[in-house]
Formats: C-alpha cells, sequence, structure tokens
C-alpha cells in the first residue's frame, strides 16, 4: 500500500517539474517547497539564534562572574539597560532576568527544537526514506515561514521599551500576567506569547508534515523495521510535539485572556503595587500543569532527534551496526509515551497533594530505565569496532558522554524527597544544561558536520571542527560541571546577585562562579570556529563526494547536490536495514565494510545470514521486475572494490 | 579590569585558531595531494583516542579534589530532624550515580580509545545480544526501585500533617520580602482578606475579627529549638518561594492558594555558629566584611545565619527577598514573645479607621464578595 502511494507521489512530482523548470530566485531560495532548502533555512536561522542565546548568557554570566565588573563598556550595546554613572555601570536586576528568560526561550525552542528538528528532520526523512519531498511542501514551507515570523516578533522584543519577556522561560503567571509586577510582563510578554504562538503552529505545520511523509512516503521496501534510527526519533518526535504543542497553546491562551480580558484562569486574590486587583478564582498552578505537559516532552522533543542522529553517526564511524536496534525503537517509543505522564516532577513543592508527588515520583524514575538502555547501547556499538574520528564521530561520542553525566542527576531530581532542597537551584542548571542542552547541541553540530556534504556539496574543513569539538567539549564540561558544587550548596536560580545571603558568602563560591563565566567566553568564542567554518565551507570547502563517510543509508544514493525530487530517475528500493556495517564475507560479494541499504540480499550470497537467504525469494518475486536502481547498486560496488 | 582580561583572553585564543587553521591549509594541501583516493583523514585519529583517554581521566581527578578539599562547604550544615536522614540518603544516592557515572563514562572512553581506527582492522558484526539487552534493563532498574522505595519513605515523612504541638506561624511572601505573622497567645491566627490590604495592613488583617487582637508581625523569623515548627505560607502578588536550605525544607508561597510546611530545628542559631568553629571553611573571613576597617572582619561562623532563600523567581528584587531565621531555645523564645507587641496595639488609630472601612466594605457588597480567608488552626 504505502508504496503504492509512494509511486503515484513519484509520478505526481516528476509532472510538477516539468511545469516549474524556471525556478526564480524568490522560488528557489525563499519561497521554496524544497525540503532541503527549507532544511537549510531553519538550519541557519538557528545557528544565528544559537549565536544570540550564546550571547546573552555570556552577558549575565559576566555578572554572575564578576558581580563588581563595571559593564559601562557594553552600553553602546545595552543602551538604557546599564545603569549608574560611567566607571560604575550596574546591569539592571530587571533586564538581566530578561537575559536569563531570553537566553532560555531561544535555545529550548529556537535553536533546540526548530533549528534541530526542523533542520533534520526537513532534511533527512525524505532523503532517507526515499521520497522525493514531503507529503506536503506548500505546508512545509509555511512551518518555515511561521518559525520566521516569530523570530522576528521575538526578536523585536529586545527593543520595546520594558524589554523582552523577563518572568523566566516557563513565564509562571502571576508573574508574567502582570506589568506591574515585573516591566518584561507589560508588552515584552505581549510579544513573547505572540512570538510563541506562531512557533507552535510551524512546529504543528511540520510535526504533520513528518508524521505523513513517514508514514506515508516511504520508498518500496522501506518498511518500519527497516527505518534509520534517525527516522524512528523524527517520527516519534514529531508525534510527541503534535500532541504536547496544543497543550501549551492553550496555556498561552488562557493567559491571554488573563491579561487582556480580565479572566482569572490563573489568577486570584492577588494585591500588586498597592491596588488589589479583580481576579478570584484562579488557580496559578494550573498554569504549571499545562506548561509542563508541555514541558517535559519538550526536553524530549529535544533531545531525541539528537539521539537519533548519533546513532546513524556512531553506527556509521564505528563501521559496526548499531546495537540492538530493536531495544533503541522500543526505548524510543517508550519515552515516548512516558514523557507525557512525568511532567509534576517540576512541581513537587508547589503544594501538590504529597501523594500525587509520589506516584509522579515513580514514573520518573521509570523513564530512567529506558535512557540507560540507550547509553549502554551506544557503548556497546562501540565496542569491537574500527573508529574514525570526523569530527561529527567526536560530537556524537561527546553527547553520550553528557547524556550520562546530566542522566545520572535525574535520578536524584526525581526523588521528591532529595529534590526538595534542590529543586531550582544550580543543580538542576547543571542537570538539564548536560543532558538536554548540552547533549542536544552536541547532537546539532555532529549532524551538521556529518550531513554538511550532502547539503552543500562540500566538506567542512576537519582541523578547524576537531578544534571547535575539543574546546566545547572541554568548554561545556568546566561550565556545567561545578554548577554542581553550587547547587548542593543551594545557589537559586535566576539570582542577579549572591551577596544578600551569609550561606552563599565564601570565596570559594565566588571563584567557582568566576571559573564558569571564564569557561563559558571560552566555550562561546570557540563557536565563531564553527561560525566561520560553516560559512567558509559553503562557498570554499573542498568538494565532496557522493557518499564521503561510507555509509549505508539512502541519502547517500542521490546525486551530490540532488535537485528538487532528490533522485534523477527512479527512486532506490531498500532490501535491508541501514545497519550492514563490516558484515562477515562482504569481500567475498565484492563489497568492503559497508553494504548500503538499496542492496538486494540476492547480491550479498556470501554475507546474508539464514534469514536473510529466505527473503531473496521474496526479492524476487516483488521487486527486482521494477528496479532500476540496482545499476545503482552495483556502481557502488564497482566503486569499493576499485577503492 | 576584569572585562579587559577576558576580551584579550578572547582575542589571543581567536588569533591562535586562526593561525592553526592557515597551518593545517597549507599541511592539508600538501598531504591531498599525495593520498589520494583516501576519502576519509584519518590521520589524527590516534590523537583524538589518547584526548578521549587523558582528558575525562584529569578532568575526574581534578573534580574529585575541589570536591573533596571543600568538602565542608558543600551541603548547607544541618539544623532539622529530617536533616540528618536527608543528607544519609543523599549523599547514598550521589554514590550510587557517581559509580554509574564513572563505569559509564569510562566504558564509553576506554572503547573509543581502544577500538580507534586501524589499518585493515574489521569491526566485529555484533547487532544485538537479548541476555545483555535484559540484564541491563533490570539492574538499573532495580537500583532505581530501591532508591525510590527509600526516597519514598523520607517524603512521606516530610509531607505528612505536622504534630498536634507545631507552633504556627504565617509566612506572607511579598514583592520583596517576607512577613511572619504569630497567632498571640489565644494560639488563633485572625482572618484576612486581601481586599484589605495596604500599606499599613500589610497582611489584610480583618480587624472585625477579635482572633486579629493578639496577632503579631515580625520581620524576622523565630523559631524554638526541638519544637515541631508549621508554616502557613501565602503570597500577596506573585508566586515565591519559602526555602529554608538548613532545614531540608521547601514550599512554594502561591497567591490565592495557601500551603504550609513543617520541620522541627534542630540547634539553635548560637549552637549552629559555634559547632561551625570546627569547619575549616568557616574559619574564612566573610567576604562581605573584608573590605573596610579590617577590625570590622568577621569569620563566616560568625556571620552565620539561617535564612529564607526565596527560590521562585519573583521579579526584580528575587535576589535579595531574604528574611533571617534565628533559632532560640525555649526560655530564650519565650522572653522574646513577651517583647512583641500585636499589631492592633501597635496601630491603635489606625485599626479603629480600618474596622470602620471594613464593616462598610461588608455590607456594601455583602458576604459573597469579601468572604474571609479564616484560619484553621
Ligand atoms: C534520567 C532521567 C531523568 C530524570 C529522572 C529527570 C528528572 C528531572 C527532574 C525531577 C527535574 C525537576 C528538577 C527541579 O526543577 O527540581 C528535571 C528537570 C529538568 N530536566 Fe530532567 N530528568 C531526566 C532526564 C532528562 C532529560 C533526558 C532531559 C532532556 C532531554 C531533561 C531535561 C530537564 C530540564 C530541561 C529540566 C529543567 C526545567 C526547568 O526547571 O527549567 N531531563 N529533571
Ligand atoms: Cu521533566
Ligand atoms: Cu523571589
Amino acid at each position: 500500500m504505502a508504496s503504492a502511494v509512494a509511486h503515484a507521489h513519484d509520478v505526481h512530482t516528476h509532472e510538477e517539474h516539468h511545469e516549474h523548470h524556471h525556478e526564480t530566485f524568490l522560488t528557489k531560495y525563499v519561497f521554496s517547497t524544497d525540503h532541503k532548502t527549507i532544511a537549510k533555512q531553519f538550519l541557519v536561522t538557528g545557528i544565528l539564534w544559537a549565536f544570540v542565546g550564546g550571547l546573552l548568557s555570556i552577558l549575565f554570566r559576566l555578572k554572575l562572574g564578576f558581580p563588581e565588573m563595571d559593564y559601562t563598556w557594553l552600553k553602546p550595546l545595552l543602551g538604557k539597560w546599564v545603569t549608574g554613572e560611567a566607571g560604575q555601570g550596574q546591569l539592571d536586576p530587571e533586564f538581566y532576568l530578561a537575559l536569563v528568560t531570553m537566553h532560555g526561550t531561544i535555545m529550548v525552542f529556537f535553536v533546540l527544537t526548530a533549528g534541530l528538528s526542523g533542520t533534520f528532520s526537513n532534511f533527512l526523512i525524505p532523503l532517507q526514506i526515499g521520497a522525493r519531498d514531503m507529503a506536503s511542501g506548500f505546508l512545509n514551507m509555511l512551518s518555515y515561514w511561521f518559525f520566521f515570523a516569530s523570530s522576528v516578533i521575538m526578536a523585536a522584543s529586545f527593543f520595546l521599551d520594558g524589554g523582552p519577556a523577563a518572568g523566566g522561560w516557563v513565564v509562571y503567571p502571576p508573574l508574567s500576567a502582570l506589568p506591574q509586577a515585573l516591566k518584561g510582563s507589560g508588552s515584552g510578554m505581549t510579544y513573547w506569547l505572540v512570538s510563541m504562538t506562531l512557533f507552535i503552529i510551524s512546529s504543528l505545520l511540520g510535526g504533520i508534515n513528518y508524521i505523513t511523509t513517514v508514514i506515508n512516503l516511504r520508498t518500496k521496501g522501506m518498511t518500519f523495521s527497516r527505518l534509520p534510527l534517525t527516522i524512528w526519533a523524527f517520527f516519534v518526535t514529531a508525534i510527541i510535539g503534535l500532541l504536547s504543542f496544543p497543550v501549551l497553546f492553550s496555556a498561552a491562551l488562557l493567559l491571554v485572556f488573563d491579561r487582556s480580558l480580565g479572566t482569572s484562569f490563573y489568577l486570584s486574590d492577588i494585591y500588586v503595587a498597592g491596588q488589589a486587583l479583580d481576579h478570584t478564582g484562579g488557580s496559578a498552578i494550573l498554569y504549571q500543569h499545562l506548561f509542563w505537559f508541555l514541558g517535559h516532552p519538550e526536553v524530549y522533543i529535544v533531545l531525541l532527534p539528537a539521539l537519533g542522529i548519533t546513532s546513524e553517526i556512531i553506527a556509521t564511524n564505528a563501521r559496526k551496526p548499531i546495537f540492538g536496534y530493536k531495544a533503541m525503537v522500543g526505548s524510543i517509543l517508550f519515552i515516548g509515551i512516558l514523557s507525557f505522564i512525568v511532567w509534576a516532577h517540576h512541581m513537587f513543592v508547589t503544594g501538590m497533594d504529597p501523594f500525587l508527588g509520589s506516584i509522579f515520583m515513580f514514573l520518573t524514575l521509570i523513564i530512567a530505565v529506558p535512557s540507560a538502555v540507550k547509553a549502554f547501547n551506544y557503548i556497546t556499538t562501540l565496542w569491537r569496532g574500527n573508529i574514525r574520528y570526523t569530527p561529527a564521530m567526536l560530537f556524537s561520542i561527546g553527547l553520550v558522554s553528557l547524556f550520562i553525566s546530566g542522566g545520572v542527576t535525574g535520578i536524584i531530581l526525581g526523588n521528591n524527597a532529595l529534590d526538595i532542597y534542590l529543586h531550582d537551584t544550580y543543580y538542576v542548571v547543571a542537570h538539564f544544561h548536560l543532558v538536554m542542552g548540552s547533549a542536544s547541541f552536541f547532537g546539532m553540530m555532529a549532524g551538521v558536520y556529518h550531513w554538511f556534504p550532502k547539503m552543500f556539496g562540500r566538506m567542512m574543513d576537519e582541523k578547524l571542527g576537531y578544534i571547535h569539538f575539543w574546546l566545547t567539549f572541554i568548554g561545556v564540561y568546566l561550565v556545567f560541571f561545578p554548577m554542581h558544587f553550587i547547587g548542593i550548596a543551594g545557589f537559586p536560580r535566576r539570582y542577579y546577585e549572591f551577596s544578600a545571603y551569609a550561606a552563599f558568602r565564601d570565596e570559594v563560591y565566588l571563584n567557582l562562579n568566576q571559573f564558569i563565566s571564564v569557561a563559558a567566553v571560552i566555550t562561546f568564542g570557540a563557536q565563531l570556529i564553527f561560525g566561520f567554518n560553516f560559512f567558509y565551507s559553503m562557498w570554499r570547502g573542498r568538494k565532496a563526494t557522493q557518499n564521503p563517510w561510507n555509509s549505508n543509508t539512502l541519502e547517500w544514493t542521490a546525486p551530490l547536490e540532488p535537485g528538487h525530487g532528490n533522485w534523477p530517475g527512479q527512486i532506490p528500493f531498500v532490501y535491508r536495514w541501514a545497519y550492514d556495517y563490516s558484515k562477515p564475507n562482504a569481500e567475498k560479494d565484492g563489497f568492503t565494510d559497508f553494504i548500503p541499504q538499496n542492496v538486494p540480499y540476492s547480491m550479498t550470497p556470501h554475507s546474508n545470514l539464514p534469514h536473510e537467504n529466505e527473503m531473496i525469494a521474496l526479492e524476487k518475486e516483488e521487486m527486482l521486475p521494477h528496479d532500476t536502481t540496482l545499476e545503482l547498486a552495483e556502481l557502488a560496488k564497482k566503486k569499493e572494490v576499485t577503492a | 579590569m576584569n572585562g579587559l582580561l577576558l576580551t584579550s583572553i578572547a582575542v589571543l585564543v581567536l588569533v591562535m585558531f586562526f593561525i592553526v587553521f592557515r597551518m593545517s591549509n597549507l599541511v592539508s594541501i600538501l598531504r591531498t595531494k599525495s593520498k589520494k583516493g583516501e576519502e576519509i583523514d584519518v590521520s589524527t585519529n590516534n590523537f583524538h583516542a589518547y584526548l578521549f583517554l587523558l582528558l575525562p581521566l584529569a578532568g575526574t581527578i581534578w573534580a574529585f579534589w575541589y570536591g573533596i578539599k571543600h568538602s565542608g562547604l558543600w551541603w548547607q550544615p544541618d539544623a532539622a530532624i529530617h536533616g540528618a536522614e536527608y543528607d544519609w540518603l543523599s549523599k547514598i544516592a550521589h554514590v550510587i550515580i557517581i559509580l554509574m557515572f564513572l563505569v559509564t563514562n569510562a566504558a564509553l572512553f576506554y572503547f573509543a580509545y581502544k577500538y580507534r581506527y586501524k589499518r585493515n582492522h574489521k569491526a566485529t558484526f555484533y547487532p544485538d545480544n537479548m541476555k545483555l539487552e535484559v540484564v541491563w534493563t533490570i539492574v538499573p532498574a532495580i537500583i532505581l526501585a530501591v532508591l525510590v522505595f527509600t526516597g519514598w519513605n523520607l517524603w512521606r515523612k516530610v509531607t505528612k500533617d505536622a504534630p498536634e504541638n507545631a507552633i504556627q506561624i504565617e509566612v506572607v511572601g511579598k514583592q520583596f520580602n517576607w512577613i511572619a505573622r504569630y497567632p498571640g497567645k489565644d494560639g488563633k491566627f485572625g482572618g484576612y482578606n486581601f481586599r484589605y490590604t495596604d500599606d499599613v495592613n500589610e497582611l489584610g488583617l480583618d480587624f472585625t475579627d477579635k482572633n486579629v487582637n493578639d496577632d503579631f508581625q515580625a520581620t524576622e523569623l523565630v523559631l524554638v529549638k526541638g519544637k515541631p515548627v508549621q508554616l502557613k505560607i501565602r503570597a500577596r502578588d506573585v508566586i515565591h518561594s519559602v526555602s529554608l536550605p538548613h532545614f531540608r525544607q521547601k514550599m512554594d508561597a502561591v497567591p490565592g492558594q495557601p500551603t504550609t510546611m513543617w520541620f522541627i530545628p534542630t540547634k539553635t542559631t548560637q549552637e549552629m555558629r559555634e559547632e561551625l568553629k570546627s569547619n575549616p571553611e568557616y574559619l574564612k573571613p566573610d567576604p562581605s566584611t573584608t573590605k573596610g576597617d579590617p577590625k570590622d572582619m568577621k569569620a563566616r561562623w560568625e556571620t552565620f545565619d539561617y535564612e529564607i532563600v526565596c527560590q521562585e523567581i519573583c521579579g526584580r528584587g528575587h535576589f535579595s527577598m531574604r528574611m533571617r531565621v534565628i533559632v532560640l531555645d525555649e526560655k530564650e523564645y519565650e522572653a522574646w514573645v513577651a517583647k512583641q507587641e500585636p499589631f492592633v496595639v501597635k496601630n491603635k488609630e489606625y485599626v479603629s479607621e480600618a474596622i470602620k472601612r471594613q464593616t462598610k466594605m461588608k455590607q456594601a457588597s455583602g458576604q459573597a464578595l469579601v468572604e474571609n480567608t479564616s484560619m484553621s488552626n
């Protein structure tokens, strides 16, 4: 059935292709419906946002590391947010909160959701499942432009008089609902809400497309059990997003009502700025339930694509099949389901019923099991491999390490008794920056280095990639590991300064904070190398070959720079899973250490496993008559023999 | 000064990279000519493999050394009945996760080193192993189950209802300070209504309620050693959070949705200061006292205080929303209470005006709108 659809689509885009022969600049690069172009748009926008988000963090890290620093030199950049006379310029405390808030929002949503999932789901789904494009190119284009509009509005909020939203990335009401309580809760918050609404629409449009495409447009032979793990990850991510983003939308909508229509969904019994407000009967906690119902799945929306990318890269570069493919798929699905029923672990100390707290502790700790399984499987994939360190591989191994190091502290935080002390301290900051922030960021970088040749037909410079990796890897550990120490000492998040408290006045804490800040500056500096490498290589990089990493997945069978439609001729068929690396006896079949997915078992009699030999009969019946891509497979083989 | 330092570091780093890039470019041009056909550059492979072995090792050693060197500094000194159990559980759990962290990271980096690329070597085709998978699903599950149950035990103790004899204190958060209210001799809090709030009557007390008459307010939270205390927590404007790190307790203050928390302090402030004298970290000077006259310099144990830390972002002054907490012994506490004057006594004139206002408000808008929140005791 699925392949019938694929064929129908096939023909369809072919016809379309003829009509649209003269693409203008506008249709080719701006309002493009080609999934590859859209992916690049997401990527470039995501990278730009990452630099903005990073810069914001440097600004507030300077304050934390050097509390007495003179901010006057930043006045040209920050304007009125630096107060005090020259020589003793101070960062405005509310602007500090705005910086923290925008940093979180930008990184979580714009960089690690749109920039990561948007880029790689778009780029890889059609190419790896063997489709000409997304199910709906038009909706896909809209998805990007909604994201773009959302970005513009969020960026514009920096220039508002009251500054951007400042209530933390979770924007809990009443703080976010009352401009009297916080400047950023005025028009800054309105912009935030509008921007996020557009962002949610963008995510939903993208998600619907990813799901339909994976279900309907797989090429012949690409069964679910042969999907590369990247696609599994993108697929489950899109489903999670589709189910949880609408809840964020309703949370935001009710907040809009409270803010502008005088309703009382979240507000009750409030006396602020010398005035008792009329709101009664609302529940501030309701918002938190709604927010975290998205918020927790969101952390997996951010992480799963990175894990998928890593699976692919680790298998390719260890020259080994990913260990426990079925367990990997199983844990992705299990994590996907569980991620919906643990949200209240962010709310253990909101006064919730202690019994409910117990339930959420059990559910939360169950989710650690599939996470652990994934980590073990990555490690075993390296075991007895033949590991080539491309920059992508380095970042993937870095990801696994960060995922473990940040994941284990989840076990502490999920334990509600222990969480009482640690909640909203830097311990939590350390936890999620390692497990989510850094791990996903590493996944994104790995993906960029790995698929850059497919995107731009050129290679990124490896040496710069190596330097970028090592500085970043060392850097993030130096930044986030010491945060465990000050977190255990009880340091609260979102604090402008700690000097008011006797508990936090010790030179060791000060030194640690200073250390972290310096490490952050250097780590940020290292990203400039990446920025340079990325844009430089786009135009001046070494020309890539068609399959530079000797990889099995379908995208590498497409031409070096595929046009709209991806494969000039017929779409390749798929006969095997994506992980036939270093298969025993492959040499006897004329292959080196990899057998691409489009090579039929009938061509590899020596290396087939017993049950694979049985598949040959099926291949003969169903597939071979149609398949002109065998030539492609044959080509791949010859190339290997000469190499 | 620091800005200058940082900028120069950044510039230096950038210059370094640029040079490395230029050099490596030249080198790679030379190399690609000599080694045509080899697509993936594996010339630096060993370098990365060794780094994967060395750097994590160095980092781990450093972290352990640093953590142990300042071990007197990490957990805030504990002064609650549950504190000892909390600290014990926390330590066990941390030992377990540190072991997990070490073993898995060690395996990862060791394999990364050991199985680095070798020419003419072929990886082992090893797609799965059911037994292994089952083992490493079940083992973590068991470890987690043990942790969950010990945690659950403690959670239930901490969150169960406060003992009958607990001292009750109302703690109210507002931008940007805390106010405490004690029920006075009758042991009963007077009711309140947020609509009665103003600059003087900060807690919106209802003066038509007789129970209010002996309630007194304080800007410091005074507790009794050895006696359970229950805090009745509310917020006036936005969400705040009453965090008491030394008592291993924390509870959000939510407008319109009062919460409670209880614990038992085990050491008076004075006792804690004495005890901290034996912790070398607390013999160092408090940095906030080192700027002025050397005579005023104080050691950290001297300036030690229990405190409420606001732990939920609440606006501009969030970072300084502190309340001092003082633990006294029973006698000292009695003496302190005896000295406190009820709000009604302190503000006689204001209260007589306020009673009129409040009565009028009640009549004007009917019971429904001005429903008092009476405090159950
Ligand atoms: C091993 C499994 C994990 C457990 C048991 C766990 C548990 C927790 C708990 C209980 C909290 C709340 C802490 C607090 O605020 O007091 C938390 C926070 C967080 N976790 Fe995890 N976690 C796990 C894995 C992950 C993963 C894989 C990610 C991301 C991909 C993640 C991302 C986050 C984030 C973003 C927060 C903080 C949100 C905020 O307060 O701003 N966690 N985690
Ligand atoms: Cu969560
Ligand atoms: Cu606060």
